[in-house]
């Protein structure tokens, strides 16, 4: 008997797809938290027939205060720097079950970039077919703020703070994106929750692609970040906008497509919103060097990626998401 | 029949007839022989089951527990180094109650830098909230982890088989393995009632508070004492299988008549045992082969130490700053009984120093006469081989002005 006459509920629910909500409201995330429009939005798109293991982080904290749980998924929280491997488990034993089920991995940016890269990069090396999702809000929000590997230059975190001897992160934030690049997996993206529809397309590409398969979500924090919670969508937006978060997809790691950028924006119309950035608009020369430095990290992504658009285009920053008339094929 | 076969080897073969659909490790000495073996089975197709060979044991052990959670039934090894990268996953694993198997090939832990056997690994574990059977030879490794599977899936507790490495896992030596229809009918198709399942969607390791905490932690702790029964019941059940039982909880052998007692966990048994039936002097004692550390089976250990004056308890670990490890477990259970024996606990074969025939009779020496317990000591330790400033009793080095 195949899987689908075995579970003909399922196939039920797959064709209601995307109304299916892997996670529900009542949750207990702060309000305008882009992690869990994040987590929706993915859940929404790869779900129901599939399962979690999700890495400690905001995103399992806030869904799981026992005996409540938001998933409408099955889900399994383990430790912080497993997710990719108690991930792989879980598709080694769906895979000898003869089951199709699929295995998605959940992860902060702490347990993507630093504690959890281990357990990713073999993950993906080995091939199992789990899509690895990073709910990139570029710190360690779950223990109070403090600085990742994601954190971008010059930030402020709780421990990267500004002061007269520092400006904020002194490093660069990793490029990830190039690492998993590094696999050669069939396919990997970044995507953020200011595009949603384009997010949901990358979503169900990575999972009709199969294998190990990476999306990097930008998904703003207004506690981390300091800015409005009304404001996570414009704030997600300035990140593309500015060319700081290009939106780019790979296959086997060469790049096929990249979110073009209709009008670009100027760096400091997305650092302004955010108080993580508040020491950069002090007008005096430290700031404003850092604020070139910023500047100049973004021109380079835009020239690298080629992200300046050359029109109006239907698939772009300001075409990707807007209802046309007719509809669009891909969203 | 008895095939002579090296203990790694055995343990590969006695795995694979427990049909596990994923097996993953990471290779640390010497834990090595265990899953290459495993590897050649399943690549000449005599082992059909998924195998993770993974970058970390930490990794190791998350892939294990997400395919036991996942429905399937995992196998794991390890052993020192390998133990403690885990550790933090193997509190999880059995916290969430998930069934699965590891044979850790106990190993001393650094530092210093030592590959050989003591019992330091899973002694540092032993608060993981995991089921913990010692073995006392090869064929007691094989027969164990035939029921740490069956014990596993009762107890839904994850059970550790620590086999001393290279004393035991590289010796070749004559064994009977089961045969397949023997294992088949002994163990029950796996089964996780709190698995992954899209039809029943359900949230594990989930953030608990204070409100609930206490509970989860005593939950796990009645789970664990009441595996006890089921570690008895699964060694009794093997012995009808297979004819061979390896002593359940705890095991009286020696002289059960005799009044003075050694404690041992593991290998080293064979080597007293052989002493003893050589001993110049005919000494004869009371051995207790203590099997199931994890649960501790305080209530059959008082009834083995009746009639008992004297009990030497030999750790294979230390713990730096207090002593032995099983010694204070020991005698913390017997305090309960009218008339406790005097214990002594001495610990030798650290880092894997020889555990000659001559320890019985210095076991024996070192608590003639002895009025009141003797202070812990490293029996087999020469403190003359250490500089002057570190031995015990040196004075404190002044401080620096
Ligand atoms: C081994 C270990 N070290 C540290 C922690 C503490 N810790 C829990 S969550 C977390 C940060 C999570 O950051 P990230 O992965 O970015 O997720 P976020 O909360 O930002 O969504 C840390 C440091 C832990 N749980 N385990
Ligand atoms: S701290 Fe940030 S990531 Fe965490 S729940 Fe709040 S908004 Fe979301
Ligand atoms: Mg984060």
């Amino acid at each position: 008997m195949s899987a689908e006459e075995a579970h003909p509920h399922l196939e039920t629910l797959r064709g209601h797809q995307p109304r299916f909500r892997g996670l529900e409201a009542g949750h207990r995330a702060c309000q305008g938290c882009g992690e869990a429009l994040a987590a929706r939005l993915v859940t929404e798109a790869a779900g129901p027939d599939v399962m979690v293991a999700n890495a400690t982080g905001c995103l399992e904290v806030f869904t799981t205060p026992w005996p409540q749980s938001a998933w409408r998924l099955p889900w399994i929280h383990s430790v912080f720097g497993n997710a990719a491997a108690v991930a792989a488990g879980m598709e080694a034993a769906l895979k000898q079950q003869g089951r199709r089920t699929r295995v998605l991995a959940f992860a902060g940016d702490g347990g993507t970039f630093d504690i959890g890269f281990q357990a990713l990069s073999g993950m993906m090396e080995r091939g199992h077919d789990v899509l690895f999702v990073c709910f990139d809000n570029e710190a360690y929000m779950n223990t109070g703020v403090q600085r990742s590997g994601s954190t971008p230059h010059a930030a402020m975190t709780n421990t990267s703070p500004p002061g007269t001897a520092r400006m904020g992160k002194r490093h660069m934030k990793k490029d990830i994106l190039a690492i998993i690049a590094a696999h050669r997996i069939p396919y990997a993206a970044t995507a953020s929750v200011a595009y949603p529809s384009d997010l949901r397309k990358k979503v169900r590409r990575a999972m009709d692609t199969g294998g190990p398969v990476f999306l990097q979500v930008h998904s703003p924090c207004p506690l981390g970040w300091g800015h409005d919670s009304d404001l996570t969508v414009q704030v997600a937006r300035l990140a593309v906008q500015t060319g700081l978060f290009p939106l780019v997809e790979m296959e086997r790691g060469e790049l096929i497509g990249t979110l073009p950028i209709r009008e670009v924006r100027p760096v400091a119309d997305y650092l302004r919103l955010q108080q993580r950035f508040r020491h950069l608009f002090a007008g005096d020369f430290r700031a404003e060097k850092e604020l070139e430095h910023l500047q100049a990290i973004a021109d380079r992504n835009i020239e690298r990626f080629e992200l300046r658009g050359t029109g109006k285009e239907r698939y772009d920053t300001e075409g990707a998401d807007t209802v046309h008339r007719g509809g669009d094929r891909w969203a | 029949m008895a095939l002579p076969l090296e203990g790694s080897q055995a343990l590969a073969r006695t795995v694979a007839l427990c049909r596990p659909q994923v097996v993953s490790a990471y290779p640390i000495t010497p834990q090595t022989h265990i899953v290459e073996g495993i590897a050649r089975l399943v690549a000449d197709g005599q082992l059909e089951c998924e195998m993770v060979s993974v970058e970390s044991e930490h990794s190791a052990a998350s892939v294990a527990l997400g395919a036991a959670a996942a429905g399937s039934r995992a196998y794991t090894a390890s052993a020192s180094q390998g133990i403690l990268l885990m550790s933090e996953v193997l509190f999880d694993i059995a916290g969430m109650r998930v069934p699965l198997v590891m044979t850790c090939a106990n190993r001393a832990v650094s530092a210093p830098l030592s590959i050989w056997n003591d019992h330091q690994d899973a002694m540092a574990v032993r608060d993981a909230g995991w089921i913990q059977l010692y073995c006392a030879s090869n064929q007691e490794a094989v027969d164990t982890t035939v029921q740490a599977f069956r014990i596993a899936e009762h107890c839904s507790l994850p059970v550790m088989v620590c086999v001393d490495g290279f004393t035991l896992t590289h010796t070749l030596e004559p064994l009977e393995l089961p045969d397949q229809a023997q294992v088949d009918d002994y163990l029950p198709a796996y089964r996780f009632a709190h698995g992954l399942d899209p039809d029943a969607p359900r949230s594990l390791g989930t953030l608990v508070t204070p409100e609930h905490f206490t509970e989860a932690r005593l939950g796990h702790h009645a789970a664990l004492q009441r595996a006890l029964g089921a570690i008895e019941a699964a060694d009794a059940d093997w012995a009808a299988v297979s004819g061979r039982g390896c002593g359940g909880l705890l095991e009286v052998r020696g002289d059960p008549q005799a009044r003075t007692g050694i404690l041992v966990m593991g290998s080293v048994l064979g080597t007293l045992e052989d002493a003893m039936d050589a001993d110049p002097r005919g000494r004869r004692v009371r051995f207790l082969k203590l099997r199931s550390f994890r649960p501790f089976p305080a209530e059959a250990l008082r009834r083995a130490c009746q009639g008992l004056d004297t009990l030497i308890v030999l750790d294979r670990a230390l713990s730096p700053g207090s002593g032995g490890i099983v010694g204070p477990e020991v005698k913390a259970a017997l305090m309960d009984m009218t008339d406790p024996p005097r214990v002594h606990n001495l610990a030798a074969g650290l880092g894997g120093r020889d555990l000659p025939l001559d320890l019985y009779g210095r076991l024996l020496e070192a608590v003639e006469g002895a009025e009141a317990p003797l202070p812990f000591t490293l029996i087999d330790a020469d403190p003359l081989l250490l500089p002057e400033a570190d031995r015990p009793g040196a004075p404190l080095p002044e401080e620096a002005p």
